[in-house]
């Protein structure tokens, strides 16, 4: 497959559209109004056909005043319809953009033979024509669609700069915005604005359903990912654009893979934005379906192990010496071991202390370290503490102390166990008479 | 003192485990190691009850306290991590049909395209079954209930056309069609005008008088003396429950909401932030 | 020569236009009676999501198909790809909203926008591909009636049967756990399960929908007719029948328009047919319609602006200053504020009711029905000012429901209460108005 400056073309382009589109739908996810965008997208079609009819040509700023007049009417209709009809606001997004865009659709058809614009382009895009049709800036010939996306970018670029805290506060909490004096309508319809210019500008590029797919998924990969403002936009804006440039390096080259020509890059695009998505819900540091699972992997072996070193310590009270020494068998068979029944789950945490070297294996049974005995005396005098606290709020059989004080001990750090034993300073014996291990 | 606590307690831990004089069909409610976790964050905590019939109780306790979440427990709503509800002596399963319902009445859409009638009618879906209509015998079922909260005149109008303490009437009436035992109670008494809360005290009392058990979610501790005469003071735990004369005083007063559960709060923080 | 068109049209002169209208019209009806549930269910948007998740599924059947050398025109075959990969996209969308923080809005979002785009991706390869007649696959895009068959008809038709029986089988169930899912479940329905078959009617019409109406605008035959219905009626049974029939009306209309009409692509004409029900109804519809509702609060200045005079001219008489036409204007002008505009008017309202005459001196006096009705007027009017006094707490709830009788508010224990307290605000109760017998359902 041979690149061409054709391809480069669509590659600018892309990227913008691509720019463009995050910079904005960002906020639509952060104000959780993502499906505006798709409204308006579907919408904005009778406003690009009837600039269309009225101009008799592509006329950019046309459309783009077209497209704004379009947007706030989208906005205006879905909350005069949701206001009056008491629809929820999803219905009566659903009422307007459907009929709107039949409109268009219908204006469209009729307009064929003298508008040169084809219903498929509306959906899917045309990028692969953008390098068609050239003007010439400073004796370069540079798409027109170029130079539009450009002057949105530019627009959407000061719009976010200049008004970055008041979109912050207004996204964040129309309310507050509102009692300190910034009017959070008008940040909601200046964003809708916004939105129907990018989507007019990016329409030919990507088509209007695609133009939802660069709106929405960079901000809601993004939102996987960050959790603050500015680097959320960075990384939306990131993602689009390498969504974009892998979006086009796809679709003429996976293909041929399976002995196909080559496909639309405004689809592929969009499918590869997923694919980004996909990998963050899975892959994303925090938020991740991953790093949740090792989450709670890693939350299960700190408990285990806190256990095993807790029965350890125990074993080392009963005998009155420094170190616990008990055998697996033995681990497992405690009166109220955590382990009864769990062979594996107890070797595993086993393997996983004598890594850490806070066990030692000799003999055929476990002994602690000097590390080791240190951890379990700590787990046992939260445990205790606890125990005590239960008791003394009066409500705990003595029977039960033993299971919630279980729970507890492993998420108590130190700050909070050493408010525990003010509570209980001087106490050295636990409810049921055993002591409760000193400070050091 | 202290021993007056064990003690206290010493009686509940028999009465709930092995030496339990009274029959288990003559409890009501039974409630055994109840918990409840959202994540990993404990919501409730072993939760033990023992109620006996015929009486009113309120359940008491703090904001987040898990009041409404108890009620969604005992009734399946919620998942619970561990636990067992019986109602007289089944499983709750078993005895659905003993069990009335009134959930808050934020819960609903009040827009939706039905009469107070209709509203009210629903609560005799479970009689008359799988695909039947609601004939006209059910009808006037549910306009009798209708006319028992005063609502008599309201049958045919659109529910949100009514004022909060109408909703909370046509709810209460729901739950009196549903002819059942024991009722749970969501806040019946939040925003209602003072009428509606003298109609819903006279239901209480009737429902009281004809035998069934009633359980009040409630936020007015004013209000407990006069209202209730069984009281479940909730904090994630069971604080106190008994009858009100015994179990309403200061001291579980300051158990139940007082700073005292700071450092379990604590904790309990520390598991809801571990992710997992 | 379009008019003789359209008249064979609506006539359904010509086979053909029998097989299309036929399978329109079974269509609005069951996207109209499915749709009331979807959008109490306050899940209009699924169905969008799930129609643009079935074009990959379409695409996809398609070139499976072409590969296995079947005929990639059966419909049936390809709307199995449809359903299969519309269920999909809602899966989808319920495992983002219930696995990350992303609200549901996004989730939708994502994944209409996505699927469509890979199926984009699909159709690109299939255009490009030698000898595959991929012309029949954009009209699932836009929706093409004219290429439906007496199959095709039949299918929607069997389709959309299946849908109202169940519907009509399960109604009183629909009803309980879209309302109230929390009571339903205590009660011991299978609410989730509801929930799924809900949902599988929901795709099943937007999948068999694809074809005549497109995947862009198929949630329109879901939304619009209830949301439509919605302005004439406020009670379910009725909303489903109107909901049904205002869909078969808007796909009669705008399939009729499409056959008769050139260029007047098929779904975009229902669409429009449909949204033009939706603006005639949301302007006149006798619930909540914009002009019924201004008609309404017209009526209710009125009627306040006769209350306040009523009541005025009663206070007047009470005082002992009708003595005159003078004294009497003099105390509504100066000691009430009333203006001289607003006065005239009042009493022009008041002398058509026949509450009021002018006596040969001048001044207004009550008739013998305007006394009872001014006896009743102030003494409601004290009462809730009492009321709103001694129960400032909760009577904000009430404060726009000035009925004629504060009984049917408060109820009549409460009421009596309030009298009693009256005359500690300085007044005093006029008399009961029940005596004159009154006491009617007006409120």
């Amino acid at each position: 497959m041979m690149w061409t400056a054709l391809d480069t073309w669509i590659v600018v382009a892309a990227v913008l559209a691509g720019a463009t589109c995050a910079m904005i739908g960002s906020f639509l996810v952060l104000k959780k109004v993502s499906m505006m965008g798709d409204a308006i997208s579907h919408a904005v079609l009778p406003g690009i056909a009837v600039a269309f009819i009225i101009t008799g040509s592509r006329s950019g700023p046309a459309m783009l005043i077209g497209a704004a007049v379009v947007g706030v009417l989208t906005a205006v209709l879905v909350h005069v319809i949701h206001h009056y009809s008491r629809l929820e606001e999803g219905a009566s997004m659903g009422v307007v953009f459907t009929v709107l865009f039949a409109i268009g659709l219908i204006l469209i058809e009729r307009a064929a033979h003298h508008v040169d614009i084809h219903p498929e382009h509306v959906l899917f895009g045309a990028v692969e024509l953008v390098p068609l049709h050239l003007i010439s800036v400073f004796g370069f010939g540079v798409p027109r669609g170029v130079i539009l996306l450009a002057f949105v970018l530019l627009i959407n670029l000061s719009v976010v700069t200049l008004l970055f805290k008041e979109l912050r506060l207004a996204t964040f909490d129309p309310e507050l915005a509102t009692t300190l004096g910034i009017n959070a309508t008008m940040i909601h319809y200046l964003l809708m604005v916004l939105v129907a210019m990018t989507t007019v500008a990016a329409f030919e590029v990507v088509g209007s359903i695609l133009v939802i797919a660069m709106l929405i998924v960079p901000g809601a990969t993004a939102w996987l990912l960050t959790r603050r403002l500015l680097p959320f936009l960075i990384v939306s804006v990131a993602v689009s654009v390498v969504a974009a440039v892998l979006g086009h390096i796809a679709a003429i080259t996976v293909p041929p893979l399976f002995g196909y020509v080559d496909t639309s890059t405004a689809g592929s695009m969009a499918t590869v934005l997923g694919i980004l998505f996909f990998g963050a819900l899975l892959f994303a540091p925090e938020q991740g379906v991953v790093a949740r699972a090792i989450d709670a992997l890693r939350l299960r072996l700190s408990i285990g192990s806190q256990d095993a070193l807790g029965l350890l310590a125990r074993a080392a009270e009963n005998t009155e010496s420094q170190t616990g020494s008990l055998s697996a068998a033995e681990l497992r068979g405690v009166h109220r071991s955590p382990f009864a029944g769990h062979r594996l789950k107890l070797a595993a945490i086993l393997a996983f202390l004598r890594v850490k070297g806070s066990v030692v294996f000799r003999g055929g049974r476990y002994h602690t370290t000097e590390r080791g005995s240190e951890q379990g005396r700590e787990i046992l005098r939260s445990h205790r503490l606890w125990e005590q606290f239960f008791f003394d709020d009066g409500k705990v059989r003595i029977s039960e102390l033993h299971p919630a004080a279980d729970v507890l001990e492993h998420y108590t750090n130190n700050d909070l166990r050493e408010d525990l034993s003010e509570r209980f300073a001087g106490k050295r014996t636990d409810p049921q008479g055993r002591p409760i291990p000193g400070e050091d | 003192m202290n021993n007056a606590i064990s003690s206290s307690r010493n009686t509940m831990h028999e009465s709930a485990s092995s030496g339990r004089s009274v029959s288990p069909e003559s409890v009501a409610l039974h409630v055994r190691d109840l918990t409840v976790a959202y994540y990993r964050k404990p919501v409730l905590w072993d939760v033990d009850l023992d109620v006996p019939p015929s009486v009113v109780a309120g359940i008491v306790g703090p904001n987040g306290a898990g009041k409404s979440t108890l009620i969604k427990a005992i009734l399946d709503l919620v998942p619970h991590a561990s636990g067992s509800v019986e109602i007289f002596g089944k499983p709750y399963r078993r005895q659905r049909r003993l069990v009335g319902y009134v959930p808050q009445r934020e819960s609903v859409d009040w827009e939706y395209p039905i009469t107070a009638l209709e509203l009210v009618a629903m609560g005799l879906y479970r009689k008359i079954g799988w695909f039947r209509p609601v004939s006209s015998p059910y009808r006037k079922q549910a306009l009798s209930a209708l006319t028992d909260v005063g609502m008599a005149d309201f049958a045919h109008r659109q529910i949100s056309r009514l004022s909060g303490g109408q909703q909370q009437r046509i709810f209460l009436a729901r739950a009196l069609v549903q002819d059942a035992d024991v009722y749970f109670m969501d806040e019946p008494f939040a925003g209602v005008d003072a009428s509606t809360e003298k109609a819903i005290i006279g239901i209480l009392q009737r429902l009281r008088a004809a035998g069934k058990t009633v359980f009040v979610v409630h936020h007015d501790l004013e209000t407990v003396r006069e209202y209730f005469d069984y009281l479940i003071m909730l904090n994630m735990r069971i604080v106190a429950a008994g009858p009100v004369a015994e179990v309403f005083n200061s001291e579980n007063l300051k158990r139940t909401y007082g700073g005292r559960l700071t450092l379990l709060d604590r904790a309990v923080d520390a598991m809801g932030r571990t992710p997992g | 020569m379009i008019t003789d068109r359209l008249l064979r049209v609506l006539i359904l002169a010509d086979y053909n236009t029998r097989v299309v209208m036929f399978g329109t019209v079974m269509l609005g009806v069951a996207g109209g009676v499915v749709g009331v549930f979807l959008l109490l269910r306050r899940r209009a948007l699924l169905a969008d999501a799930v129609s643009h998740a079935a074009l990959p599924g379409v695409a996809a059947a398609f070139m499976l198909i072409m590969a296995f050398g079947g005929n990639p025109r059966s419909l049936p075959l390809l709307l199995l790809g449809a359903l299969v990969s519309g269920l999909l996209g809602m899966g989808c969308v319920l495992f983002i909203s219930r696995f990350t923080r992303l609200s549901q809005d996004a989730a939708l979002g994502i994944v209409l926008s996505v699927f469509f785009g890979f199926g984009i991706v699909l159709l690109g390869i299939i255009q490009r591909m030698r000898g595959a007649p991929a012309a029949g696959l954009n009209s699932f895009i836009y929706g093409r009636t004219a290429s439906m068959i007496r199959s095709d008809a039949l299918l929607i038709g069997t389709a959309a049967l299946v849908v109202l029986v169940l519907t009509v089988v399960l109604f009183k169930e629909f009803r309980l756990f879209t309302f109230d899912p929390g009571f339903a479940a205590g009660d011991g329905w299978p609410v989730q399960r509801l929930d799924a078959l809900l949902m599988t009617l929901v795709v099943s019409v937007t999948v068999i929908g694809l074809q005549a109406v497109g995947i862009i605008l198929v949630i329109a035959i879901l939304v619009l007719p209830p949301a439509t219905a919605r302005f004439w009626t406020d009670r379910l049974s009725v909303l489903v029948l109107l909901s049904a029939l205002i869909g078969a009306t808007g796909a009669y209309v705008g399939t009729a328009l499409s056959a008769s009409i050139p260029r007047m692509p098929a779904g975009a004409a229902i669409v429009v047919s449909h949204g033009a029900l939706f603006v005639l109804s949301m302007l006149f519809g006798t619930v909540r319609g914009i002009v019924h509702e201004l008609f309404a609060r017209r009526r209710l200045a009125r009627t306040t602006l006769k209350q306040n005079l009523l009541r005025a001219l009663y206070e007047c008489e009470e005082a002992g200053d009708v003595h005159s036409a003078e004294t009497q204007w003099t105390y509504l002008m100066h000691t009430r504020g009333w203006s001289i505009r607003e006065l005239k008017h009042a009493v022009r309202l008041l002398r058509l009711d026949q509450a009021v005459y002018r006596s040969p001196e001048g001044q207004w006096l009550f008739t013998e029905s305007g006394r009872v009705q001014a006896a009743r007027v102030t003494r409601n009017h004290r009462l809730w000012e009492v009321y709103l006094l001694e129960h400032a707490d909760t009577a904000t709830a009430h404060v726009d429901q000035g009925a004629d009788f504060i009984e049917h508010v408060l109820g009549d224990a409460l009421v009596a209460e309030l009298e009693k307290a009256v005359p500690r605000f300085g007044k005093v109760v006029p008399n009961s108005v029940h005596v004159i017998g009154t006491r009617g359902k007006r409120a």
